[in-house]
């Protein structure tokens, strides 16, 4: 664990361990309910949670990450963990992931501060341990950049969507990649909502009491509006109709092709006997292989996974990818034609 | 295949084995990879674990093998199912091919064979069946070597300056067939999983780049955003492709923005059909694939696996061939000449010819030929 300073935890509050930090205070729980002086603190934790499900960051009493005043610091730490109270007494999967996240883009927020700190070289030294210790990243400063080995790098970055992300966009040299301090933590922005995540839904859920039950009601109603219907149309996106054609031309579709169409229309509900014939004008078509693969492929012979339809990214380096501007945004064929 | 046919390479196979086991790179850490064969007549029998080399051998010499495949993962359990191998590592691989580099010579020697009549054909029809059910075959030439060796050393080039392999760590062999297989051992990519090497490939395929990093922007691009000659990375090859010499630099840049934003994608992606690596991506994102044994034969060729310690004066007609002088008759319908050991053969148009078993190999493995009964 690192050691931390007062300022450090109101930062980062996920890495200060809650129960002790309460033990230390000499605080216990129920006296946040029920104390008028204590009360405000769970309503703080309360609108930190609220913030997090508008797509909001919880704005700090924190002035260029320190306290202004003595009050401050403990009024942030304390928000944070009423926080996690709230959230395990709701028990809503959802809230704690834009909670997390909301906090992990909190926390981005002073790392970088702390990476471009050039007065204080101990704060620089934090942040990069921090990134170093919790989610082992090796980064290094280099003139005026941060580079981390591409591997770290490739290891978290395949999760984001947007082009610049790609290592082919990046700034790459002698096996570094070189980031910006702002890019550099949003590259752990996920691993920090997943810590944060897991610190939260490994804390053990407190009975329910006085001065939280409101709180947690209006909590459970916010919930509900995240869940919105999903209705898939019958269009096929561009790729499956490609593949589609080049069979029915009797022309060679590679592996690759059949692997994505095959896998594409049994996630449909599409059945074998029914998927089997699309591949009749192949030139090398065998149909005892033939079965045999889409049988493997969906599961219900040999090793009994069933295969999933490739993102849109591994077609576009399979060059099967015909996108069209109705493919705007979507990181999958499952999801064309999709209205939420 | 006829069973003589089979007969022959299966003889001609096992003796190689037999005598050229010192050719065989058994890889590191045999005992955790997975190794897999095809036989003349059969299908894959893979998921297969080995002890050391001498397992090795005694499984060439009994189950005398078409293609032997090992993996480039290294699993605690490879002779398990999949799901339960464990994965541990695996080495970084790329395949480089002739047909994929789209070469004006591949007509030249490429013929048709048709799947129902084994007849030989130049078209999209059986000439003597009338059937489409047609397979490729391809007799490279030296173009297609040559071209398969300037994108493997463009490779390599870009996977030591840039993604910081060692250039001990990459070893380079003929694919046996049409091209070169490169390995990467002991990289920091030896964890990485599939979705990561996607992104290596396409980042040495130059796929998915943006006018943004290039230095054009939307709007307000200004002349010193653009590559310069001498930049390191794909900067500096965009610009060198692009501009052609240092002194042209400038007039291009000044093309480029008036071209603007949408002119500048075209650019870009006909730079990357010229200097992107020409790899396989399916080769290098399957983390799980075994692939051809180094010094193995190569059921398509006859020819080995081989290492090439010596790319620029590699000549994989000589250096790969190693099976029998031995002459044998064969029926032979050829209609490409072709060089091996130094000695040409071909064109053969429903010949009878008698040949040294490695051209007769050869042109079965082609399926341009049948021993002659």
């Amino acid at each position: 664990m690192l050691a931390l300073g007062q300022d450090e935890i109101a930062k980062y509050p996920f890495l200060a361990d809650a129960g002790q930090y309460l033990k230390d205070k000499g605080f216990r729980l129920e006296q946040f309910g029920t104390d008028p002086d204590l009360k405000m603190l769970v309503d703080r934790a309360f609108e930190r949670i609220k913030v997090s499900t508008e797509g909001q960051v919880y704005k700090s009493d924190l002035t260029d990450g320190q306290a202004s005043s003595d009050a401050v610091l403990p009024r942030e730490v304390f928000s944070f963990l009423l926080a996690i109270v709230l959230l395990k007494m709701c028990g809503m999967p959802t809230l704690i992931r834009r909670f997390a996240l909301a906090e992990a883009r909190r926390a981005e927020g002073y790392l970088e501060r702390d990476l471009v700190n050039t007065t204080d070289q101990s704060k620089k030294e934090l942040a990069i341990r921090i990134i170093d210790d919790l989610f082992s990243v090796r980064v290094k400063k280099q003139d005026d950049f941060f580079v981390m080995p591409i591997s770290d790098y490739l290891k978290r970055a395949v999760k984001f969507h947007e082009r610049e992300w790609k290592l082919v966009n990046r700034h790459v040299d002698g096996g570094m990649v070189f980031l910006s301090p702002h890019e550099t933590v949003r590259v752990i922005r996920k691993e920090l909502g997943i810590y944060i995540s897991s610190k939260i839904n490994n804390a053990k859920t407190p009975d329910m009491m006085p001065g939280f039950e409101e709180h947690v009601r209006i909590l459970a109603d916010i919930s509900k509006k995240f869940a919105a219907p999903v209705m898939p149309s019958g269009e096929y996106p561009p790729c499956i109709k490609h593949a589609i054609d080049t069979l029915e031309k009797g022309e060679n579709l590679p592996h690759s092709g059949r692997f994505m169409l095959a896998t594409f229309l049994f996630a449909r509900g599409q059945t074998i006997e029914q998927i089997a014939p699309l591949f009749k004008n192949a030139p090398d078509y065998n149909e005892k292989i033939t079965l045999y693969q889409l049988g493997h492929l969906s599961g219900s012979s040999g090793s009994g996974t069933k295969y999933i339809c490739p993102s849109c990214d591994k077609l576009r380096t399979q060059s099967l990818c015909f996108a069209t501007s109705e493919c705007n945004g979507i990181i999958t064929p499952m999801q064309f034609g999709r209205k939420a | 295949m006829q069973q003589n046919d089979i007969k022959f390479l299966e003889d001609i196979f096992k003796r190689y084995y037999f005598d050229h086991f010192d050719l065989i790179h058994t890889p590191d850490r045999i005992p955790e990879r997975e190794f897999g064969f095809q036989k003349f007549s059969s299908g894959m029998i893979r998921h297969i674990s080995l002890k050391d080399d001498k397992d090795l051998h005694l499984l060439l010499i009994k189950k005398i093998p078409s293609d032997v495949y090992c993996s480039c993962a290294c699993y605690s359990f490879p002779s398990l199912s999949m799901r339960e191998k464990d994965l541990k590592d695996a080495d970084l691989i790329f395949d480089i091919d002739a047909k994929d580099l789209n070469l004006d010579c591949r007509k030249s020697h490429t013929v048709s064979v048709c799947h129902d009549c084994s007849g030989v054909s130049a078209g999209n029809c059986c000439t003597a069946c009338n059937s489409t059910r047609l397979e490729s075959m391809s007799l490279p030439c030296r173009d297609c070597i040559a071209a398969s060796k300037i994108q493997v050393r463009n490779l390599a080039a870009i996977l030591t300056q840039d993604l910081g392999v060692d250039p001990k760590d990459i070893h380079v062999y003929f694919s046996g067939n049409e091209g070169f297989h490169v390995h990467v051992y002991n990289s920091q990519f030896q964890d990485v999983g599939s979705r990561e090497r996607s992104e290596l490939v396409d980042y040495l395929t130059l796929t998915g780049s943006i006018p943004e990093t290039f230095g054009m922007k939307k709007n307000k691009t200004k002349r010193n955003m653009l590559p310069d000659f001498n930049d390191r990375g794909w900067k500096g090859r965009f610009a060198r492709e692009v501009y052609g010499s240092k002194s042209r630099q400038s007039k291009t840049i000044s093309g480029l923005l008036e071209g603007g934003y949408s002119s500048f994608q075209h650019t870009m992606t006909d730079v990357a059909g010229k200097i992107g690596i020409r790899v396989d991506p399916g080769v290098t994102m399957d983390i799980h694939r075994i692939f051809r044994l180094p010094g193995s034969l190569n059921s398509k060729s006859g020819l080995a696996k081989v290492l090439c310690r010596d790319l620029d004066s590699f000549n994989p007609y000589v250096e790969a061939s190693f099976l029998s002088e031995q002459t044998i008759e064969v029926d032979a319908s050829c209609p490409i000449m072709f060089r091996l050991n130094n000695r040409k053969f071909g064109p053969y148009q429903d010949d009878t010819v008698t040949v040294p078993a490695y051209a007769a190999a050869y042109m079965i493995c082609k399926k341009l030929a049948k021993i002659h009964k």
